[in-house]
């Protein structure tokens, strides 16, 4: 074994410092750095590739219209599990990097992971894509963002709507969360819009990424009479690309998937996060505080939608136009008052509409009437 | 499109579906196992060979826009993944399935590496023939689309069950897996014979890969295969190391693996996550129905290091 030559935690502190009040006296020296824009390391954490045309790849795209801005460092890992190998990210980050604002972007990872690192790194900043954040709960390093997305589910669903021949249509789904069921919901909803007889029918797969059991769900879906399908898995590319081989109609997911589904390619509700994270880096750089509960929707630029595809009507255009522009000027509720749940409840009270910004509608645990599955 | 809805019958369709379409990479990788696993060496690492074969099947294919030359492309990489697991464990005291661990880690890592710009490109995919068109039911025409690979899988495994027994290739094969000291004795080195194996087993196990990225789901990503390498691997066990054993196992799981989105389509919906174990619990049942406190496992090649 290599002996290391041995010097006292002291001696080193005594000599690095000393070290770096030398750098900081000379002039000329550190001065790009004061007085360019304030520098600033971040740091963003996917659950899996950053090219799987879905989640991660919004994500990506986001954090790489940052790397535009003066002054700012990105640090990027992949694949990192919804375990405590996230929080060792997190703390090579934040000791190792120098990062100061965390994007940890997979929706497990905030409940333990972020909570646990918050505590311990309370001069870090700890964004969260999708959890819900509370004032009450948790601390004030933490917050969370995330788009009404639903909305642009519930404009797939209109176009669904149109192009379904069954009346039937199918969503291949991760895991029962709320953001999941949101979208379910919206899609049969938006189908519903056009014609009030269609029903959804879902598959969990229980993984956020599990390439052969999504196609098996595509094709069960199909196979039972589904001739529309959507998806919210980490990557749509396997969906996108079984759907359409069997002939059935593709709504797209995350990113665009067009260039998978061509002529079968209906629309598709996108992420724009590159917005919403050059919105919290120029505040940062400011000096102002970051939100702690960040939400916006279409109107926001949070989401948008692919271009219509070819096979999409032109009344299925007018209304989804129509319907689109209603969400653009910021009031148009997908869950209107009186909605029942697949068992039969009321989960919408009568009289009360939920617009995208209720925060009911992000601790859903339930699928609404015409919807066939599951939560559990 | 005028599909119409199944009702149950969708589920004995969907097993028989899910047989067909999952069940071709555990073919090939319990294939290759059997055949390593048979010369008295145990090759853990064939995770690793089956992506980095999907990953290589995939790079190759959008490359050269020829799906074959991809699947070809798979078995050599396939086959020098085998060479280097056997040229290490030919030294002393070395562990196989140490090294198995370690060769399935080097081809995940190196297949992500190497894989990251092909995640995006859409490769040619692999023919298929229609064997469904006496069917007026699209459901039963998209089940009967069989891949040629599959058809390969088939034959293989008569071939090699038959090759094992008749064949002095055979013999050679299974007096190494049994007694290093007999074989020395016939004048055959069993290192070499070892050697071979484990790199035929690579290339078949690449060859399950392929199938993966290039038929079904058709797609390469860092998450293609989720373990089924591993899985296969286990399922040569399960077969008593008998190649017809690895066929039955693998439709049993592939159809089995079907049963949880199947029962999900029809609206069983409750506990979808205790179906998707399915595969995993007959697995077991299996196990403990079919082995026994007061005799070892049959058909286990002797010189395993499973068995000693």
């Amino acid at each position: 074994m290599i002996k290391l030559p041995s010097v006292s935690r002291r001696q080193f502190l005594q000599t690095t410092l000393a070290g770096a009040a030398a750098a900081a006296a000379t002039p000329g020296l550190l001065s790009s750095a004061a007085f360019a824009a304030t520098p600033l390391t971040i740091g963003f954490i996917y659950v899996g590739p950053k090219d799987d045309y879905g989640y991660n790849q919004a994500h990506a795209e986001g954090a790489a219209a940052l790397k535009s801005i003066e002054g700012i460092t990105l640090v990027e890992e992949e694949n990192v599990p919804e375990t405590v190998d996230v929080q060792k990210t997190m703390e090579s980050m934040i000791n190792l990097d120098g990062a100061k604002l965390l994007f940890p972007t997979s929706f497990g990872y905030f409940d333990p992971h972020v909570l646990a690192m918050a505590k311990k790194y309370p001069d870090a900043q700890f964004r969260h894509c999708g959890g819900l954040w509370t004032k009450e709960k948790h601390p004030a390093n933490v917050g969370s963002y995330f788009g009404y997305i639903h909305q642009g589910q519930y404009l797939n669903g209109i176009t669904a709507g149109y192009a379904s021949k069954s009346k039937k249509i199918g969503f291949v789904a991760a895991k029962p969360i709320p953001q999941v069921l949101q979208n379910i919901n919206a899609f049969l909803l938006g189908a519903r819009s056009v014609d009030p007889s269609i029903t959804c029918q879902v598959i969990f797969t229980g993984e956020w990424s599990l390439a052969v059991k999504e196609a098996e769900a595509t094709n069960a879906l199909i196979d039972q009479g589904a001739d529309v399908i959507t998806c919210h898995v980490d990557s749509p590319k396997v969906v996108a690309q079984t759907a359409a081989g069997r002939g059935a109609f593709v709504c797209g997911y995350h990113a665009n998937q067009s260039a998978l589904a061509g002529d079968k390619y209906l629309t598709g509700a996108e992420w724009a996060w590159g917005n919403v994270y050059t919105d919290f880096i120029k505040t940062m750089q400011a000096g102002k505080p970051i939100g702690n509960f960040v939400r916006g929707g279409l109107k926001d630029g949070f989401v948008k939608m692919s271009p219509l595809g070819k096979a999409v009507s032109a009344d299925a255009r007018a209304k989804f136009e129509a319907t689109q522009k209603t969400m653009l000027g910021g009031n148009f509720a997908v869950f209107k008052g009186g909605l029942k749940d697949n068992k039969g409840n009321v989960v919408v009270p009568a009289g009360k509409d939920y617009t995208e910004q209720a925060i009911e509608l992000e601790s859903m645990n339930y699928l609404v009437e015409g919807v066939i599955g599951s939560v559990a | 499109m005028e599909e119409t809805a199944l009702g149950l019958w969708g589920v004995p369709l969907a097993i028989l579906a899910g047989a067909i379409r999952v069940s071709t990479p555990f073919i090939f990788v319990s294939l290759g196992e059997t055949l390593t696993e048979r010369s008295g060496r145990i090759n853990l690492g064939l995770e690793g060979t089956l992506v980095f074969g999907a990953m290589s099947a995939y790079a190759v294919a959008v490359l050269t826009q020829s799906a074959w030359l991809g699947v070809l492309a798979a078995m050599m990489a396939g086959a020098v993944f085998g060479l280097l697991h056997g040229f290490i464990c030919k030294f002393p005291k070395v562990n196989d399935i140490a090294i198995g661990i370690a060769m399935m880690q080097f081809g995940l890592g190196l297949a992500f590496f190497l894989g990251k710009p092909f995640i995006q490109p859409v490769a040619p995919k692999l023919p298929a023939i229609p064997l469904g068109n006496w069917s007026s039911l699209p459901q039963v025409q998209a089940a009967l689309t069989i891949n040629v690979l599959f058809i390969v899988g088939l034959i293989l495994t008569f071939s090699i069950a038959w090759m094992l027994k008749n064949t002095r290739v055979g013999l050679i094969l299974r007096v190494v897996g049994d007694s290093s000291d007999a074989a020395r004795a016939m004048g055959i080195n069993p290192n070499t014979v070892r050697l071979l194996a484990t790199a035929a087993g690579g290339a078949l196990a690449a060859i399950g890969g392929a199938y993966l990225s290039l038929f079904y789901p058709g797609s390469w990503n860092e998450r293609i295969s989720s373990g089924q390498g591993l899985m296969a691997v286990a399922l040569v066990i399960f077969a008593r190391w008998n190649p017809k054993g690895c066929m039955f196992a693998s439709l049993l799981f592939g159809g089995a693996g079907a049963l949880g989105p199947a029962l999900q389509s029809v609206g069983v919906t409750q506990g979808y996550y205790l179906f998707y174990a399915a595969p995993y619990v007959l697995t077991l049942i299996i196990l403990i129905m079919t082995s026994s406190p007061t005799t070892r496992l049959s058909g286990a090649p002797e010189e395993l290091s499973l068995t000693k």
